[in-house]
C-alpha cells in the first residue's frame, strides 16, 4: 500500500466491509407508511405544500425549498397524506414531518418526465434543476448539491473530485454504486462538469475496493478527462479536505471551502443519482443503503425509498440477533445512535448498522495518561488532549480561539485511538452545540 | 433487547490504558530475570519491597480502590526496584516506594496528573536520604543463593556496609584511583556491577523495542536521548575534556533503563513527537553535563526529572501546526 497518495495521521479501524460488499443491491418493498421530515439536512427546513387528506403520486413535490441552502422534498411513494406532525428524527429531536399512508393498490409507477434532459438545460440553469429535484450530497452531511455547484464567482473551480473512498467501516453502498452503475457515475460527472464549466475530474477510490477501481477503469468513456486514483486505505480518507490533500497535494486553508483552492468534491452516489434524476426524469426519492453489522440476521444493500421506518427495515432484513446492542444511522465512526424504531430513513442515510455486543464494547473511562495518540491520529493536526481538558472545564472561548475547535470535523479518530476511552469527539460535539447557544456579540 | 445509545465513534481501537501498563510490566520480565540471575535472591527481595511500598500506598491513598488494578503502581514499584543496588536494605526500598507513589503521583491526583516520574521521585528521595546505601554495590558473593549486602538492616539503624564493595563502571572511571574502562560488551550483556536493572543493556533494548513495536512506547524519546548523548559527549571527548567515550556513555549506568523506561513514561513526557525530540535532546545534554562535571557518577535520574519539569512548557511550545495554515500563530492582542 506504500506509494499510494494519502494524508498525514488518521486511523485504521477494522473495515468489516466484507459483510455486505459482495451483495448486489435489491429493491426494497414499499412500506405501509413513509415519514418525510421537512428538515432532512443542513440548512433551512422546507415548507409543506400538502395538507392531510391530499392524494400524492410518487415523485410529487410535497414541500418546497425555503431559501438557498434548503432543498425540495418529494413523495417517495403514492398514497394519502395522513398528517403533518412532530415525529422522531434520526438526530434525536422531534421534527415536523409529512406522514403518508402508502396506497397498497398503487402500481407505484411514476408520473411522466418531471425533470428535463440535462443536455437540453443551459449550463447556468443546471443547478436550479438539481435543486428542484431535491438532490443533496449523499456522502453523509447531505449538503444541498446545487449550493456546491454554484461556487462564488471569485473562486473558479478547476478540478472536480469524485469521492469513492467510502472510508467509514461497514458501509458498502458507494462501493455497490461503482460496481452496479458506473455509467451513471460518469454521466453524473458530465453533468457536474457542465454545471461548473470545466473539463477535468479525478475519481479517488480507496485501494480496498480493487473491483470498483477495475470497473471504473473499464467503463471510463474515452472522451472524458477523468483519472481514477487509488488511495491508501485510511480513515478519514473520504473527508473532503483529506481527499483534496491526497489527490492535489494541497491543504484547504483553515476556515475556507474547497472552492478557495479551485476544487469541488462530490460523492460517487451523488453523481450517480444526479444522472439518474435526469435520465429517468424523476426526482431523488430513493438510494442504495447498506444494512450491516453482526446484530442483524440478513445484512445487505438495498434500494430503499426515503421515509421508510427503521422498524420496517429491520423486519425485512430478518430481524435482530440475540446479541444486538446498538443501532446506528451512518457509519460506526461518525454515525448517530438511534433510540427509536420509528425514525425514518433520510437522504443522508448511507447505512444502518446494527452492532452486536462484541462490536461496540464499551469500557470504563480512565484518566488521560497523555500518551499523545490523539495528536498522532488527528487528520487536521489539532491537539485533542488539550481540547478535551478545555471542553471539560467549559473554557469554550479558548477552545475556539486557541485550540481551533471550529476546524474539528468530529471524525472521531481521537476517540477511536484513546486508550483511556475518553469520549473526546463527544466533548467537541457538545462544545460546538453549547457555543451555538451563546449569542454572538 | 436493550439498545445502547452512545455518541460516535461506536467502535474503539483495541488498545487500552490497562493493557499498555501490563505490557510494560511484561516487557520488563526478562530484565527482572536477568537481575535475579546476576544478583541472586537479593534482587527479588529488593524488587518485592519497592513494589510493596508502591502498591500499599496506591491502595490506601489512591483516588479509588480499583486504581491498583490499572498496573501503573506495579510499574512504578518495578522500575524503582530496578534502579536500586542489590544489597539495599529492604525497609529503605519500601520507603522509597511509599515516597515515590505518595509524593510523586498521588498528591497530584493519581494516574495521569503527576509532573514527575514517580519511580524517579522515589529514587531521588532515597539518594538524598541514604546516599551511602544507594551507592554501595557489593562485590559478587561466593554462591548465587547468598544474600548480597545488608538487605535485612533494621529500620533507622545505620546499615552495616559490607566491607567488600565493587565499583560500577561509571564510578570506576570517574572516581577510581586507577581509572579502568569497562569493556562495552560487558556493559551490553550486564556482567558488571550496578543497580538491579541497569546492567543489561541488551534486554532493556529488546523490551523497549517490543513496546515500541506495539505502539506502547514513543521511540522518538529514546532515539533522541541517544543521539544527543552521543553527539554531545562525543564532542567533549574529541576535544579532550571528558574521559568517557560516546559509546561508553550510552551503555553505562542508568542510561538504557532511563531512556527506554523512565523518560518514556507517557504521563510525564511531551505529547507530540516534536516535543519528544526537544525533551530527549534536553535529557541527553543534562546527562552529559552531570556525568562530566557533577559530583555524582550518574546523571540520568536528575536529567529526566529536570526535563519532566519542562514538559508543560515544551507542550505549549510544540503545538501541532493546524491543517491548512502555515503554523505561525497569529499575534494575539493582550496576550
Amino acid at each position: 500500500m506504500k506509494g499510494l497518495p494519502s494524508f498525514k495521521h488518521g486511523v485504521h479501524p477494522p473495515e468489516n466491509k466484507d459483510l455486505t460488499s459482495g451483495i448486489p443491491s435489491k429493491r426494497f418493498p414499499f412500506p405501509k407508511e413513509v415519514i418525510l421530515p421537512l428538515s432532512q439536512h443542513i440548512g433551512v427546513p422546507a415548507k409543506a405544500l400538502v395538507k392531510p387528506g391530499d392524494h400524492v403520486e410518487r415523485g410529487d413535490v410535497i414541500a418546497e425549498a425555503a431559501g438557498f441552502i434548503s432543498s425540495t422534498v418529494h413523495a417517495t411513494a403514492s398514497g394519502t397524506v395522513r398528517s403533518i406532525e412532530l415525529w422522531p428524527h434520526p438526530n434525536g429531536l422531534m421534527v415536523p414531518s409529512i406522514r403518508i399512508s402508502v396506497d397498497p393498490n398503487s402500481s407505484q409507477m411514476r408520473r411522466n418526465r418531471m425533470v428535463p434532459r440535462w443536455q437540453d438545460v443551459k449550463d447556468t440553469d443546471l443547478s436550479k434543476e438539481i435543486a428542484k429535484a431535491g438532490i443533496v450530497g449523499l456522502g453523509g452531511a447531505a449538503f444541498p448539491s446545487h449550493v456546491k455547484l454554484s461556487p462564488p464567482k471569485d473562486q473558479p473551480i478547476e478540478l472536480l473530485l469524485i469521492n469513492g473512498c467510502e472510508c467509514e467501516p461497514y458501509l458498502t453502498s458507494d462501493h455497490r454504486v461503482m460496481l452496479e452503475m458506473p455509467e451513471m457515475v460518469y454521466e453524473g460527472i458530465r453533468i457536474a462538469l457542465k454545471a461548473l464549466g470545466i473539463t477535468r475530474c479525478v475519481i479517488g477510490i480507496e485501494n480496498n475496493k480493487p473491483d470498483a477501481i477495475e470497473m471504473m477503469r473499464k467503463t471510463k468513456p474515452a472522451d472524458l478527462d477523468a483519472t481514477i486514483q487509488p488511495l491508501t486505505v485510511k480513515y478519514p480518507q473520504g473527508a473532503e479536505k483529506m481527499l483534496i490533500k491526497a489527490v492535489m497535494g494541497r491543504e484547504v486553508p483553515s476556515g475556507a471551502l474547497p472552492s478557495s483552492i479551485g476544487a469541488m468534491v462530490q460523492n460517487v452516489a451523488t453523481a450517480a443519482n444526479v444522472a439518474a434524476v435526469f435520465k429517468t426524469g424523476h426526482p431523488l426519492i430513493e438510494r442504495i443503503i447498506t444494512i450491516s453489522g453482526r446484530g442483524i440476521k440478513k445484512p445487505g444493500n438495498w434500494k430503499i425509498p426515503f421515509g421508510t421506518k427503521l422498524r420496517d427495515v429491520i423486519e425485512h432484513c430478518g430481524g435482530l440477533t440475540e446479541d444486538a446492542a446498538e443501532i446506528v444511522f451512518g457509519g460506526p465512526m461518525m454515525g448517530q445512535g438511534q433510540a427509536n424504531l420509528d425514525v425514518p430513513i433520510l437522504k443522508a442515510t448511507g447505512g444502518i448498522l446494527i452492532l452486536s455486543k462484541d462490536e461496540c464494547k464499551r469500557q470504563d473511562i480512565l484518566p488521560c495518561i497523555r500518551c499523545g495518540k490523539c495528536l498522532e491520529a488527528c487528520p487536521i493536526f489539532l491537539n485533542p488532549q488539550w481540547m478535551g481538558e478545555l471542553a471539560k472545564a467549559e473554557r469554550y472561548e479558548e477552545l475556539v480561539e486557541d485550540a481551533h475547535l471550529n476546524d474539528c470535523m468530529l471524525c472521531g479518530s481521537c476517540s477511536f485511538v484513546c486508550p483511556s476511552n475518553i469520549p473526546l469527539s463527544q466533548y467537541f460535539a457538545m462544545s460546538k452545540t453549547q457555543l451555538k447557544r451563546i449569542p454572538k456579540s | 433487547m436493550t439498545v445502547k445509545i452512545t455518541a460516535s465513534p461506536h467502535v474503539r481501537s483495541a488498545d487500552s490504558t490497562v493493557q499498555i501498563m501490563w505490557s510494560v510490566v511484561i516487557s520488563l520480565v526478562p530484565v527482572v530475570a536477568a537481575s535475579i540471575y546476576y544478583f541472586g535472591p537479593s534482587a527479588i527481595l529488593v524488587l518485592l519491597a519497592s513494589m510493596a511500598g508502591c502498591l500499599v500506598t496506591e491502595r490506601w491513598f489512591g483516588s479509588n480502590p480499583g486504581s491498583i488494578s490499572d498496573g501503573s503502581a506495579m510499574i512504578t514499584g518495578l522500575l524503582l526496584g530496578l534502579t536500586l543496588p542489590p544489597g539495599f536494605p529492604l525497609w529503605m526500598a519500601f520507603l522509597g516506594g511509599v515516597f515515590g507513589m505518595g509524593f510523586g503521583k498521588l498528591i497530584y491526583g493519581g494516574l495521569g496528573q503527576n509532573i514527575f516520574n514517580p519511580a524517579l521521585v522515589g529514587r531521588a528521595f532515597l539518594q538524598a536520604a541514604f546516599p551511602v546505601a544507594i551507592t554501595t554495590w557489593p562485590s559478587k558473593t561466593e554462591h548465587w543463593w547468598m544474600l548480597q549486602g545488608d538487605n535485612f538492616a533494621l529500620p533507622f539503624m545505620s546499615p552495616v556496609v559490607d566491607t567488600a564493595t565493587a565499583a560500577t563502571p561509571l564510578g570506576n572511571l570517574k572516581f577510581g584511583d586507577d581509572p579502568v574502562v569497562t569493556p562495552i560488551l560487558d556493559l551490553f550483556l550486564g556482567t558488571t556491577g550496578g543497580s538491579l536493572g541497569e546492567t543489561s543493556a541488551l534486554l532493556i533494548i529488546l523490551g523497549g523495542i517490543y513496546l515500541a513495536y506495539r505502539g506502547h512506547l514513543n521511540w522518538h524519546i529514546p532515539v533522541s536521548i541517544f543521539v544527543s548523548t552521543f553527539v554531545i559527549s562525543g564532542l567533549f571527548w574529541a576535544i579532550g575534556i571528558s574521559q568517557f567515550t560516546p559509546v561508553f556513555m550510552l551503555f553505562s549506568g542508568g542510561m538504557m533503563l532511563g531512556a527506554w523506561y523512565m523518560a518514556t513514561d507517557m504521563v510525564t513526557s511531551p505529547l507530540s513527537n516534536k516535543g519528544c525530540w526537544v525533551f530527549g535532546i534536553g535529557i541527553g545534554f543534562l546527562v552529559v553535563i552531570i556525568r562530566i562535571w557533577g559530583g555524582l557518577p550518574e546523571g540520568v535520574m536528575y536529567a529526566i526529572l529536570l526535563m519532566n519539569a519542562m514538559v508543560p512548557f515544551i507542550n505549549r511550545a510544540t503545538q501541532p501546526r493546524l491543517f491548512g495554515t502555515s503554523g505561525k500563530k497569529k499575534k494575539e492582542a493582550g496576550k
